[in-house]
């Protein structure tokens, strides 16, 4: 797009007043991006019909910086959404996007930001349905902030639940973990580190659909584990289910330059946010199948199976690691510090 | 990685705990020095897998743990009064006596956390117009890396950067904890990372004088449990002397060009640590030459004083007289989200990786 025909280089307050400079910023930027058939009505609102029963999930981002190896902060506010709904058992179809822009956000990032939105929409086979824009005044936002609330139709094979959770059932991860926390900590003002460390983000939502539409109400539970990583989820699962669960530290795909990376920081890869990484609680009997399935699909590629689910230690992870020993795995405190030495 | 990978060796590691299993005959206790070190025995599961003769003793090396309170106040006091304070990660929740440099940062103060004190220079140069402090914590091994900081501003002429120090040393610290007379260690595993920096000679004297074997240690599960191994083999042996296991990285001498930075910009002076009081000579303190980049004389905060929890032990457990969970608080009243005390707080603390790691509270 060629931003000197928009007549402004800049986002200011006065795109957010709901006047004649909003307007053209929606029809110049939005409208013409998202175009659909919803949108387009550009009322209110917008009105669909569903045949089933549909998942809600919102989310908001503020990622820091916008802009990181491996994407930017507009497919990450897609692909969160997108994965949360698909997490539900549910086929994501259509998503609301609302912006809080700082003032001063240069025009190209916003429009380098909303293309991202429609690709990641696209590839995820999901449409925009309606949003906002509102701009705040310089230094009361970190230049965007970005709220999607996504809609999806439950796949009728679906059952997912922590209710479902029993002991014996496998957790299946789909591939490395703590990929996008360390692509964003490597980029980060202060502690800047030289990598090619990619954030994973991407939709997880046709591979999701594809394992209930083989495996049904035998997968039990599906989590991505985003911030707080893959200990704070199986945290969470433990305490949810008053079971225990038991992962093995050997089996955790970690990319050895990822690993490298929480080394020298400090961080443990379990407490590391992911974009892409989903688990799979599912009946023993089809865990091998499952993983196999997985296998095939390139966002699943490798996929593995860490642990499982044990009457032992109730309330409680723990991990064993090759030595034979063990150790608790605690829910994440606060945000994980990097260490002093 | 080559160098980790190499050391979490599965059949070398259980081979060493094998060894040490055939040559314990009595109790020792063995303290390691560095909260790296005491992470990595929890973290990877191997208290339980040493015989019960082997009982190791968690030392004061963290270095967050043993800054004292009134250092944490005073880097809130800067943060309040517009200062531009930087700090390593995890220094910024320990509680002061009012709040953690989180919740200062949280009331509007302007603290960033960085990995190196050479950002916190950049950060000078980019705000002149305001001033900046680095939180320069730390054993040896953050030294050179802060004392180079300030020789480069010295260099360039920064006048709005300078460091508050609270920088601790070891081998003062093991002569406090064997002078105690509650002390009942026979043996140290010496902090591998320290030693990078300093090298050992200086710990010869000390395991002389004390009749206590020291083994420079390295933190990965094959490094621990063959420093462990060599720590048993000279107790049972009656000798005592300094051996080096971390060969892969420390030399006798040490870094002498870290160790010539350091010199250049810090001496030896009095420090006060954290649950364990003042010891003589047991810190750095910026030489007159670099007076100006003391950021407690540059912003008259020496007189700031805080007085510690009365319901932390964290002064036993730092000398190694208690085990975390023999503390009435730990896991209660203490846990890492509410902390009493600093070792609850460091993912190296001792106290901390009690609570997150140990089949303790399995």
């Amino acid at each position: 797009m060629d931003t000197t025909a928009l007549g402004f280089n800049t986002i200011n307050l006065g795109h957010g007043s709901g006047g004649v400079m909003t307007r053209d910023l929606l029809d110049k930027i939005i409208f013409k991006t998202f175009s659909n058939p919803y949108l387009n009505q550009k009322h209110d609102g917008s009105i669909v019909h569903f045949n089933n029963k549909i998942a809600i999930s919102t989310d908001s981002f503020v990622v820091s910086p916008i802009f990181f190896k491996g994407g930017n902060i507009g497919e990450l506010a897609v692909h969160g959404t997108v994965n949360d709904v698909a997490m539900c058992g549910a086929i994501p179809k259509y998503l609301s996007l609302a912006f809080i822009v700082e003032e001063g956000l240069k025009i190209e990032e916003f429009i380098t930001i909303v293309n991202a939105i429609k690709l990641a929409a696209d590839i995820s086979g999901v449409q925009i349905i309606t949003g906002d824009t509102k701009v705040v005044e310089r230094g009361k936002g970190d230049k965007i902030f970005i709220n999607t609330t996504g809609f999806g139709e439950v796949n009728p094979k679906a059952n997912i639940s922590t209710d479902n959770i029993k002991v014996g059932d496998k957790i299946i991860v789909n591939g490395f973990v703590a990929q996008h926390g360390m692509a964003i900590m490597s980029q980060r003002e202060g502690l800047e580190f030289e990598s090619t460390i990619e954030s994973d983000t991407t939709n997880l939502n046709f591979l999701v659909n594809d394992l209930i539409d083989e495996f049904g109400n035998k997968i039990h539970l599906l989590r991505d584990p985003t911030r707080g990583g893959l200990a704070s989820v199986l945290s969470e699962i433990s305490q949810d289910t008053n079971k225990g669960v038991t992962i093995y530290e050997t089996k955790i795909p970690l990319e050895k330059q990822v690993a490298a990376a929480c080394e020298i920081l400090g961080l443990d890869a379990l407490y590391v946010a992911n974009e892409g990484v989903f688990i799979a609680i599912v009946d023993a009997d089809i865990a091998n199948a499952v993983v196999e399935m997985m296998q095939k699909d390139e966002k699943g590629k490798n996929a593995v199976c860490i642990g499982e689910i044990t009457s032992g230690h109730p309330n409680k992870v723990v991990m064993h690691n090759e030595l034979g020993g063990k150790r608790i795995v605690s829910p994440l405190i606060g945000e994980q510090l990097p260490r002093i030495c | 990685m080559k160098y980790l990978t190499e050391y979490r060796n599965l059949e070398a590691t259980k081979s060493y705990l094998k060894l040490i299993e055939n040559t314990v005959t009595q109790t020792w206790k063995i303290m390691e020095i560095c909260g790296g070190q005491t992470h990595g025995l929890v973290k990877n599961g191997i208290l339980e897998l040493l015989p019960k003769k082997v009982q190791m003793i968690h030392g004061p090396g963290c270095p967050v743990c043993v800054t004292p309170l009134n250092l944490i106040d005073k880097a809130i006091e800067l943060l309040e009064n517009g200062v531009i304070v930087c700090s390593f990660g995890d220094m910024i929740r320990v509680p002061g006596s009012k709040k953690s440099l989180l919740e200062a940062k949280a009331e509007g103060g302007d603290l960033r956390i960085l990995y190196s004190p050479i950002e916190a220079m950049k950060i000078a140069r980019n705000n002149p117009d305001k001033e900046v402090v680095f939180f320069a914590v730390g054993f040896e091994t953050t030294a050179p890396a802060n004392a180079l900081s300030v020789l480069h501003a010295q260099k360039e002429g920064l006048k709005n950067y300078s460091i508050l120090v609270s920088h601790v040393l070891v081998p003062p610290a093991m002569e406090a904890i064997l002078d105690d007379k509650f002390c009942n260690i026979n043996a140290f595993l010496g902090a591998g990372h320290v030693c990078t920096i300093m090298g050992y000679k200086e710990y010869i004297p000390l395991s002389e004088k004390y009749k206590t074997p020291i083994v420079i240690t390295g933190f990965e599960p094959l490094d621990l449990v063959q420093g462990i191994y060599m720590a048993v083999k000279q107790l049972e042996e009656g000798i005592c002397k300094v051996e080096n296991q971390y060969s892969r990285a420390v030399k006798k001498a040490g870094n002498t060009s870290a160790i010539n930075v350091i010199n250049q910009v810090f001496e030896i002076g009095n420090r006060e640590w954290r649950g364990i009081g003042d010891i003589p000579n047991s810190g750095y303190i910026l030489t007159k030459a670099f007076k100006d980049f003391d950021a407690e004389l540059k912003f008259g905060i020496s007189n700031i004083k805080a007085p510690e929890s009365a319901n932390c032990i964290a002064g036993e457990v730092l000398k190694g007289i208690k085990k975390p969970h023999e503390c009435s608080q730990f896991g209660k009243a203490c846990s890492p989200s509410n902390p009493l005390g600093a070792p609850m707080v460091s993912s190296e603390g001792a106290c901390a990786a009690y609570y997150h790691f140990s089949s303790n509270t399995i």
